[in-house]
């Protein structure tokens, strides 16, 4: 498989999903369970997401500027600041912790 | 809500509230593009695949899943990134059945629609308090996120291939922050807070254990898990 596979492919599935809601009968939205599977199913993809981007390294993890870097986008959200700047901040402060040379 | 208010006038002060929604949603969300051209580029694809990905699958969670598993496994992660990319797809299916009744009319109308079904669309319709004002939110929401989602992409894309060291500039961290912005505005009770804590711990455990993609893929299970069962949730009446 090629990136272009898995790009080509992936993007039928999501469009598939998209257009599969304009087909069924608007009934099944009312049944709790299958929204709530689907609502929780975002949040563990986005944690586990944002887990192994941060300490993920060549089939392992490890503690490097990326820790420091979301401990400030955490509290950056907290505060209510937008999206763009958070993401711009926590990749400034990763930046700065290489260049001075105090973690990897 | 809206009782009190004259319906002769109500009726274009509500279009004027979905276009201003609209607007001011989709400028803000279409900046988040350059973020993820650069990532895309950083990632290993080039300009052209990341704008591909924008044109086609158009859903930022799942986009950004994609870029990240082909990240840490490239094109041996393929099946592990199409899977991340389709299960964060799945509240798109949930928006559409949502949004069905709004856009309404002909086949060709939905299959549009469709494409410009995601999050910030779906958000916009669902706030405006008249069917008019929805179906306005919806497909300005959408054509002004399409446009400015792709180009800011490219944009994106082109600054990160000028780039070259990804990690120099902490462009790894961006794309860790950039998930947990995608994650927080969904942390707003008990149950979702824990199972994000259980899935984040659950595939950092299983990364030296399991090929790149799979750790991601297994932690989902909490959520099925727990939204089966519905613990740690309100008893619905």
């Amino acid at each position: 498989m090629t990136v272009w596979h898995a790009i080509l492919l992936a993007s039928i599935a999501v469009f598939a999903l998209k257009l599969a809601g304009y087909l069924v009968p608007p009934s099944l939205l009312e049944r709790p369970t299958p929204a709530r599977v689907a609502n929780l199913l975002t949040v563990a993809l986005l944690a586990a997401l944002t887990a192994t981007q941060t300490l993920e390294t060549a089939g392992g993890i490890v503690l490097d500027a990326r820790v420091p870097a979301i401990v400030l986008a955490a509290v950056l959200y907290a505060l209510r600041v937008p999206f763009i700047v958070v993401v711009i901040g926590a990749a400034a402060l990763a930046a700065l912790i290489r260049l001075l040379g105090w973690m990897p | 809500m809206t009782e009190a208010a004259p319906p002769a006038r109500s009726s274009s002060d509500a279009t004027g509230a979905a276009v201003r929604a609209a607007l001011s949603v989709g400028i803000a969300v279409s900046a988040y593009g350059i973020s993820f051209g650069a990532l895309a580029v950083a990632s290993g694809l080039d300009v052209w695949q990341a704008c591909v990905l924008s044109l086609f699958m158009f859903s930022g969670g799942s986009q950004f899943a994609l870029v990240g598993v082909i990240a840490s496994g490239g094109a041996a992660a393929g099946p592990a990134a199409i899977a991340s990319a389709t299960l964060l797809g799945i509240r798109n299916g949930l928006y559409s059945m949502r949004m069905s009744p709004v856009v309404g009319g002909p086949w060709w109308r939905r299959l549009l629609a469709a494409q410009w079904t995601i999050d910030e669309s779906t958000a916009v319709a669902s706030a405006q308090p008249t069917r008019r004002g929805q179906r306005v939110g919806f497909w300005v929401t959408g054509a002004v996120i399409y446009v400015g989602w792709n180009l800011t992409t490219l944009l994106g894309a082109i600054l990160g291939d000028l780039v070259g060291d990804v990690r120099q500039y902490g462009l790894d961290a961006a794309a860790a922050a950039a998930f947990l912005g995608l994650l927080w505005p969904r942390l707003t009770s008990r149950q979702p807070v824990a199972v994000a804590a259980a899935a984040a711990v659950i595939a950092a455990v299983l990364v030296p254990v399991l090929p790149a993609g799979l750790p991601v893929l297994v932690a989902a299970v909490v959520a099925i898990v727990v939204g089966i069962t519905n613990v740690f949730g309100r008893r619905t009446a």
